[in-house]
């Protein structure tokens, strides 16, 4: 547990003096996102670390942004809590504040939310060296802009992230996962429908020809489930949803590319004879090995969403989607508001930001 | 008072304007008049009332970035109104501007069961969504007490909440994609129909922002699937520090109630004798427990909170049918107006404070009641921290209304000071600008400043509202008796 702010700050701060960028590094767990870039010397958020403060019955814990989920979780876990949006830990050092910065959440996501629906509030060191505090402690708050979850995907553009505030759960009573077989298409409907009922549904990926399934909530409410939906019961299933989660699966073989599709969980499949995975109820389809850019562009568009290249590849070159003229403009001007001498992470979420 | 020059002035701005408006809106979509402008001189907050130089309701996407561009062009000032139902007077026109209304943006443009969304126009009112959902055994999540007029856009405005929040998210959680429209009269798109799009948030910048970054005309929303069944469980307590207890206990459990309601002695007296739905005078505080799920969850869950109050010493009743449970909160959802037939005019705070600092703040507030001479009664979303008071007074007697903003502000700062917040759903607007130097610092104000600068460099979208000008901040901090400084107190600082 240590407080290394004044040390953030003096380093933001001569950084801006001499004109030098930097690169914003927590647990080094998730250097494979975002653009390639070398610019910079780099800001060790990961030396910034501790739980602050946790308040069980508020429903609220603050840490430093360096602190290790994995220690977050420890302490919710003693209290019968979690993060209900159930971070990647991608080899294990994964921070709080990176998994905020990379916008990061888990199988739960379309249930129980993201990073960015968790986030109470945030202190961050801005472009000029000052350390704000934006949100706060409390499940409502209005005032002023939520510049806490603005950071959620900007990949620290836009700041050093030094604290953050989240509401956190209580972990369900129990949980079961269902197996039922079925071709792609129809495991997009079947999500669908299941996510449109009233039931206790926590995770829905489908992935070489069977649809997996997972309940948690109240005993009675997700054994009752169970019985009406039918399907093989998956006995020590955690473990299939952290390598899920964690990319662990042979599906995510890093030899290969891997493309990530953020669309409308409905829209029909498409190219079916590619490499397929398909998560979050049909809203997140990972796509594993070659493919042309703008066909995929094209594709993830009609799809009603974007698409992205999460690992490998060319990545000196644009990974995110790209963005209609008025909007980069204004992604520009919001830049220069938070960081106007354009010192953090250049280059690293697009190459022109 | 203004001089006949600057009268004059105005006048010519004003028919100018009106004239280049005539191009291209059917004459009925210009209000210029006096007396039909009456009504859009203030939104739910009557006290802060400005009439505006023009009032425009365009019918289509085009024309609303026509209105922009065109005030942009001259530098006038815009405001744009949804239903005009908000609390804060964050659509209070702009005696010099013009007040963009959306109220003809109301078709619902379509309803995607199986995705489980909404695509909306701005002006679609909050229970018409769900309205339009509930064939498909599906809602919409937020449901402020104004669901019945107040539209969708204007809840994307102030992040609108509701009694269901901490269990369904405030408005930001139930939001896909809105279609904004610059203040230089571009259109963007935020959002998409996936769960996120790459790069900063500018979706959750927006929610909340109150009209000061852009002009939202199209809203996609997130549907949820209707619950199999809700029930409520109302508990009596004899004191607000044992109510407070009971909203832990029940959290500790594990169980996250979709709604968890609080009022104290005041509020109770005043909504009984409204709508007599049954709540116990005698107590010193309500809880309205409801919650909701699958059949056997709501069954397993009801006991078990039954149990956990009668074991503090509550009464409760448990509501058996719909019918007992929308009567049981009859009484909490009619306790504004209830509180208005028992004073002759009522003012409603919002602040937000950790749930643990309820017994003495209602204290505190208790001492102030008696300091400034006026009564207050508590509504409180006990689930979510939001607390509710509405200050008692009458708007004919000289002063009280003075008193009674006093009353307030002060409330809202011992808020700050407890670790919450100014403002839990109703946003600040006018209303709560002031307060805004005593929850965020010079340094975090220069930075909102910045961030409306990206969206809108001269700052003609909704000017005066939602961001205090730093001198200002500076000035009221100053007449504070105890030299009070933001944030500097509370919550884990770590420098």
């Amino acid at each position: 547990m240590t407080d290394a702010t004044q040390s953030l700050i003096e380093q933001v701060n001569s950084a801006r003096a001499e004109q030098r960028h930097l690169r914003i590094v927590g647990g080094d767990s998730k250097a494979f996102m975002g653009r390639e870039t070398t610019e910079g010397e780099s800001l060790e958020v990961g030396r910034h670390n501790g739980i602050v403060s946790y308040e069980p019955v508020e429903l609220v814990l603050t840490a430093r942004a360096g602190t290790p989920l994995a220690e977050i979780e420890a302490a919710l876990a003693e209290h019968h809590q979690m993060l209900a949006f159930e971070p990647p830990h991608f080899g294990g050092g994964a921070t709080i504040g990176g998994t905020l910065a990379c916008n990061q959440s888990g199988p739960a996501r379309p249930w129980s939310g993201s990073v960015r629906d968790m986030v109470l509030g945030l202190r961050l060191i801005n472009g000029r060296g000052e350390h704000l505090r934006f949100g706060g402690q409390v499940i409502k708050n209005v005032a002023g802009y939520d510049v806490s979850r603005l950071q959620a995907g900007a990949l620290g553009t836009l700041g050093v992230i030094t604290e953050v505030s989240l509401k956190v759960m209580p972990i369900p009573a129990v949980t079961l996962t269902l197996v039922q077989e079925m071709p792609a298409d129809q495991a997009i409907a079947q999500m669908n429908r299941y996510s449109g009922l009233p039931k206790p549904l926590t995770g829905a990926f489908w992935l070489d020809g069977k649809l997996y399934l997972r309940l948690a909530g109240a005993e009675s409410a997700v054994n009752g489930t169970a019985q009406q939906w039918g399907g093989e019961r998956l006995e020590d299933a955690d473990t299939l949803w952290q390598q899920l989660n964690n990319h662990q699966l042979d599906f995510f073989n890093t030899d290969r590319l891997l493309w990530r599709f953020s669309v409308n969980s409905a829209a029909p499949h498409w190219q079916p004879q590619q490499n397929w995975l398909l998560d979050w109820g049909g809203s997140q389809r990972w796509l594993s090995g070659d493919g042309d850019p703008a066909v995929m562009t094209e594709q993830a568009g009609a799809a009603g969403g974007q698409v992205s290249l999460f690992r490998g590849g060319d990545r000196q070159s644009e990974v995110s989607p790209a963005l209609a003229p008025p909007l980069q403009k204004l992604h520009q001007r919001l830049k220069v508001a938070m960081d106007p001498d354009g010192i953090f992470n250049k280059g690293r979420l697009y190459g022109w930001m | 008072m203004t001089t006949a020059t600057a009268e004059n002035g105005t006048t010519d701005i004003k028919s100018d304007l009106a004239a280049e408006f005539a191009r291209f809106l059917k004459p009925g979509c210009i209000i210029a008049d006096q007396e039909t402008q009456k009504p859009y001189e203030c939104d739910g907050l009557s006290m802060y009332c400005e009439m505006p130089l023009l009032v425009v309701l365009p019918e289509t996407v085009e024309q609303v970035q026509q209105v922009l561009r065109l005030c942009h062009q001259r530098a006038v000032p815009v405001v744009a109104r949804g239903a005009g139902t908000g609390l804060c007077a964050g659509a209070m026109p702009h005696s010099e501007g013009v007040l963009l209304s959306l109220a003809k943006f109301n078709r619902i443009l379509d309803i995607d069961p199986l995705a489980r969304t909404a695509r909306l126009q701005p002006g679609v009112r909050n229970l018409a969504i769900s309205e339009a959902a509930w064939p498909h055994g599906l809602y919409y999540g937020p449901d402020p007490s104004s669901q019945i007029a107040c539209s969708i856009g204007g809840n994307v405005a102030e992040n609108s909440g509701g009694v269901h929040c901490l269990k369904y998210g405030l408005t930001v959680h139930n939001l896909l994609q809105v279609e904004m429209i610059t203040v230089e009269g571009e259109r963007l798109v935020i959002g998409s129909e996936g769960l996120d799009s790459g790069g900063p948030d500018l979706l959750a910048l927006i929610t909340g922002s109150e009209g000061l970054l852009g002009v939202i005309t199209e809203v996609t929303v997130k549907l949820l699937p209707m619950p199999e069944k809700a029930q409520v469980v109302m508990a009596a307590f004899d004191s607000v520090q044992t109510a407070g207890e009971a909203v832990s206990a029940v959290i500790s459990r594990g169980i996250i109630p979709a709604g968890l309601e609080m009022m104290d002695k005041h509020a109770i007296v005043a909504a009984e004798a409204f709508v007599q739905a049954g709540y116990p005078t005698e107590a010193e505080a309500l809880l309205l427990c409801e919650v909701d799920g699958t059949q056997e969850e709501v069954q397993e869950h009801i006991q078990q909170v039954s149990e956990l109050f009668e074991g503090m010493g509550a009464s409760i009743r448990v509501s058996h049918d719909d019918a007992e449970r929308a009567l049981l909160w009859k009484g909490r959802k009619s306790a504004f107006p209830a509180v208005g037939r028992i004073s002759p005019d009522y003012y409603c705070m919002d602040g937000t404070i950790p749930r643990g600092q309820l017994a003495p703040v209602l204290l505190a507030m208790q001492e102030m009641s008696e300091r400034h001479g006026l009564r207050v009664a508590n509504v409180f979303h006990a689930g979510d921290g939001n607390l509710h008071p509405l200050i008692l007074f009458d708007a004919n007697v000289p002063g009280e209304f003075e008193r009674a903003e006093a009353f307030g502000g002060e409330i809202l700062e011992l808020c700050v000071a407890v670790g919450g917040c100014i403002t839990g759903e109703h946003g600040v607007g006018v209303e709560k600008i002031r307060q805004m130097a005593i929850q965020f610092r010079d340094e975090e104000i220069a930075q909102f400043h910045a961030i409306k600068a990206a969206f809108d460099p001269v700052g003609t979208l909704n000017p005066g509202k939602g961001i205090p000008v730093l001198k200002n901040c500076q000035e009221y901090r100053a007449l504070k008796p105890d030299g009070m400084q933001p944030m500097a107190h509370v919550h884990g600082s770590t420098s």
